[in-house]
């Protein structure tokens, strides 16, 4: 009964979004105002449907409603409250009606939120969103329908995947949504503007708000994601460089262009077709993502069921959206032309060069990311893993981090490089002696390592630096700079740190034996059988200690779902501030109760990810800047709407 | 004009990634037919896990039989394993063990513990073999004729549905 009101809302929300999507854009071709009026009251219609529709699948879950295939296939009697609830995006289904209500949760915040702008670009903005909702509704109701029947209904369901019964798995892909379908708004504003072949500062500066979020959510839901992989998968990494890892990374680096280039053109009449492209790209690679994880054509880790109808499903969507949007760049790009002239030594430069590094970036590890395909087309298997993006990444990250503090360095419009690098000049040898410390204080470093801790203190140095220098300057826009580029820097610092200074040992171990690593005990206690909520476990006690001290026992878990008949090995971490200790078992060996035991000491991993999180805050804190305020009622008295018209 | 042929890149870019993907995505396939079906199993040389004796693909002609790539430290195996012995248990068919990129102690282990049906277990743990026969992940199984030509083959687990669909009524094939 719920599941054919939610057949039926999913239904409505189809129709909703269809004339969302042709309703105010024929209002704006024929200029008719009560038309293009409806926008707004769609979108939130919209947002109404689509979250009741969201509503009814989880209730579905709680109440264990078999009848729903869906349910059966992901949910089981035994399965605990708070996983039933998270089933419900666990899977394909349910994962891309969580991404169509998110999309329309923006759509409405954007119908909310967008009062500087005028009503032809409202109208057009939300028009182009209801384009995307269409398609990805249309998805879900031809492709991907949760809400189907099975008849008669099954007594107990299959059981939610183990890998993930677990909290990371509960919030890491809805924030990594809401990044994704963020995009989607610059992305629509990019379109609407070439629609109409104008675009103005106002409304670049209105559009680099949201591309701010949506790359914060980005950037929380990357980090949820790696601290997920790092306890869940029992391997201690924390980056894979596996497609899915990549398809989130793609829109991220794209996004990080993005939010750069616009901070030029929100002040300048410069580099417009650049930002439109940019934005166009990111979300794109937003969609191409879902493909490469849905569609099957990539093999992975954690890829969803193959499905070559969803994969031409998402191919068909890709084509129109990043299609049309690139078929309209072409037409229309050449009268967006900028007409400020920018000064080579300025820092519009530095940020027109650091779009070009993230987008090289984005390109190398897109090509990464396909090559397996590319060879595969010709009958051979290869596999590209972290040789390849490992090290591509490394070069191409050199010259962000020699450049970045001397684009944060230079003035706007005109300045010159010989002045800024003789100002940044100490903090180059502030950087290389405190390099030094820590090559002799952590014992010797190999040349990525030496490059990623000098690249890190040189970026901190050098903003530390530009704080002291400005103590007052507290607008939103250069605190949140410096925040995000000191967490840059402590990010560049502590990577190079977890990735080549870890300790990773395997070893058999006796009930009762002690082993040495790093100048910690670990004595092994022996194994017993646990049984908790649906799985059973055999349950290791590892005593921890230093010098005779006892630190901490750890408690690491063979698990054995019967579900599902899976086996998943359940790590146990303990946090310090500078070094991780992480102990996950392996199998039993021998008959008298040996086990082989894998012991990894990760140090200053909580000091990459607060890196990741600080750049998040510095693009949060960058929302409240006043200037655009202070701006906007200057371009509404001056005639600085320099608009171009189509000619 | 030239600003136009510049405009246009983007969207050329675009559209021979769309054609890769989509080329692609017929290709890709867990049961896209391995070139070698049709062809005799590769030369090979292994030693046994347990006797130790040394054997060749020139000692498994004669009759017919089914090579199952496994490792202690795949987890699709064990899903599959009980499938395997039941297959194994019918008698329809001789099933051969090859043991991949696995330590000697750990797939000893792991065969006492899950039980053992293979009539041998060869040992490959430099993955020579497997690489001959374009084994890309375990678990795979491979049905070999009594001409040791290679009949059929599966990538991934085994289920209930694919031994009673595809893999019993060509075993019936082959041992006519």
């Amino acid at each position: 009964m719920l599941a054919s009101i939610g057949q039926f809302l999913l239904i409505l929300s189809f129709v909703v979004a269809t004339v969302l999507m042709l309703v105010p854009m024929a209002g704006y071709f024929k200029n008719n105002d009560s038309m293009m009026r409806t926008a707004r009251p769609l979108s939130y219609l919209l947002f109404a449907i689509t979250l009741a529709c969201f509503l009814i699948l989880v209730s579905l879950f709680v109440m264990q409603d078999f009848s729903v295939t869906y349910v059966w296939q992901h949910s089981s009697l035994e399965l605990p409250l708070r996983y039933r609830i998270t089933a419900t995006w666990g899977a394909h289904e349910g994962s891309v009606l969580m991404w169509v209500t998110v999309q329309a949760l923006w759509i409405a915040a954007v119908a909310k939120y967008s009062r500087s702008l005028t009503l032809s670009q409202v109208s057009r903005v939300l028009s182009v969103l209801g384009i995307i909702a269409t398609g990805f509704i249309a998805f879900v109701l031809f492709a991907s329908n949760p809400f189907e029947i099975t008849n008669p209904a099954p007594l107990d369901g299959r059981d939610l995947n183990p890998l993930l019964q677990d909290f990371g798995m509960i919030i890491h892909p809805p924030l990594l949504y809401f990044g994704y379908v963020g995009l989607s708004v610059a992305f629509a504003l990019a379109v609407s503007a070439l629609i109409g072949g104008q675009i103005d500062e106002k409304w670049i500066r209105w559009s680099r708000r949201w591309t701010n979020i949506a790359w914060a959510f980005l950037t929380i839901g990357i980090v949820l994601g790696s601290w997920w992989a790092y306890y869940e998968l029992g391997w201690g990494g924390w980056w894979f460089w596996d497609p899915v890892e990549n398809a989130s990374f793609l829109p991220w680096l794209a996004g990080t262009a993005l939010i750069h280039v616009q901070a030029v053109s929100e002040r300048k009449n410069a580099f417009r077709g650049w930002t439109v492209l940019l934005a166009i790209i990111a979300f794109s690679l937003c969609v191409l993502g879902t493909f490469l994880v849905r569609s099957g054509s990539i093999t992975s880790v954690h890829s969803f069921a193959a499905d070559p109808f969803r994969g031409i499903f998402i191919l068909v969507l890709l084509g129109i959206y990043a299609g049309g949007a690139l078929t309209l760049y072409a037409l229309r790009v050449n009268q967006l032309r900028s007409k400020d002239a920018i000064n080579l030594e300025s820092r519009e430069t530095m940020l027109l060069a650091n779009s070009v590094i993230f987008i090289t970036s984005t390109f190398t590890i897109l090509l990464g990311t396909l090559f397996p395909m590319i060879f595969e087309a010709f009958g051979k298997k290869i596999s590209v893993g972290e040789p390849y993006f490992g090290l591509m990444f490394f070069l191409l990250m050199i010259p962000m981090a020699v450049l970045l503090p001397l684009g944060a360095q230079m003035k706007w419009h005109k300045d010159q490089f010989s002045a800024a690098v003789r100002q940044l000049m100490p903090h180059f040898f502030i950087a290389a002696a405190l390099t030094v410390v820590t090559y002799w204080l952590v014992g010797g470093m190999n040349v990525r390592a030496t490059a990623g801790v000098f690249g890190g203190l040189w970026i901190v140095s050098t903003s530390i630096a530009q704080v002291v220098k400005f103590p007052g300057k507290l607008n939103a826009g250069f605190v949140g700079m410096t925040v995000a580029h000191l967490g840059v820097g402590l990010f560049l610092f502590a990577m190079s740190m977890t990735e080549h200074k870890d300790i990773e040992k395997d070893v058999l171990l006796m009930p009762g034996q002690t082993t040495q690593v790093a100048g910690y005990d670990f004595t092994f206690n022996g194994v017993k059988q646990v049984k908790i909520e649906n799985y059973q476990a055999q349950q290791g006690s590892i005593l921890v200690s230093q010098n005779g001290q006892e630190i901490v026992e750890l408690n690491p878990q063979k698990r054995f779902y019967p579900k599902q008949q899976q086996p998943m090995t359940e790590a146990d971490i303990y946090p310090m501030v500078m070094r991780d200790i992480y102990v996950s078992m392996g199998e039993q060996i021998t008959d008298d109760g040996g086990w082989a035991v894998r012991i990894y000491i990760k140090p200053m991993i909580r000091w990459m990810w607060f890196g990741a999180l600080m750049m998040m805050a510095g693009a949060v804190i960058a929302l409240f800047s006043k200037r655009s305020k202070r701006q906007e009622h200057q371009q509404v008295n001056q005639v600085m709407q320099e608009r171009l018209e189509i000619s | 004009m030239k600003k136009a042929l510049i405009a246009l890149i983007p969207l050329a870019v675009f559209f021979s990634l769309i054609a890769l993907l989509y080329i692609n995505m017929g290709n890709h396939s867990e049961v896209l037919p391995s070139p070698l079906i049709g062809k005799p199993v590769p030369e090979f040389e292994h030693q046994t896990l347990y006797s130790k004796e040394t054997l060749t693909q020139a000692d498994f002609i004669g009759e017919p039989w089914l090579l199952n790539v496994f490792g202690s430290w795949c987890p699709s195996c064990q899903v599959e394993h009980p499938l395997v012995a039941a297959l194994a248990n019918t008698g329809k068919i001789k099933v051969v063990g090859l043991n991949w990129k696995d330590e000697e102690q750990d797939a000893k282990a792991w065969l006492q513990k899950w039980g053992d049906p293979y009539h041998e277990v060869l040992v490959d743990y430099e993955g020579d073999t497997a690489i001959n026969l374009g084994v890309y992940g375990a678990p795979e199984t491979f049905l070999i004729d009594a001409q040791g030509i290679i009949r059929y083959k599966i990538a991934g687990v085994l289920t209930s549905q694919i031994i009673r669909d595809e893999l019993l009524p060509l075993i019936e094939e082959v041992s006519l």
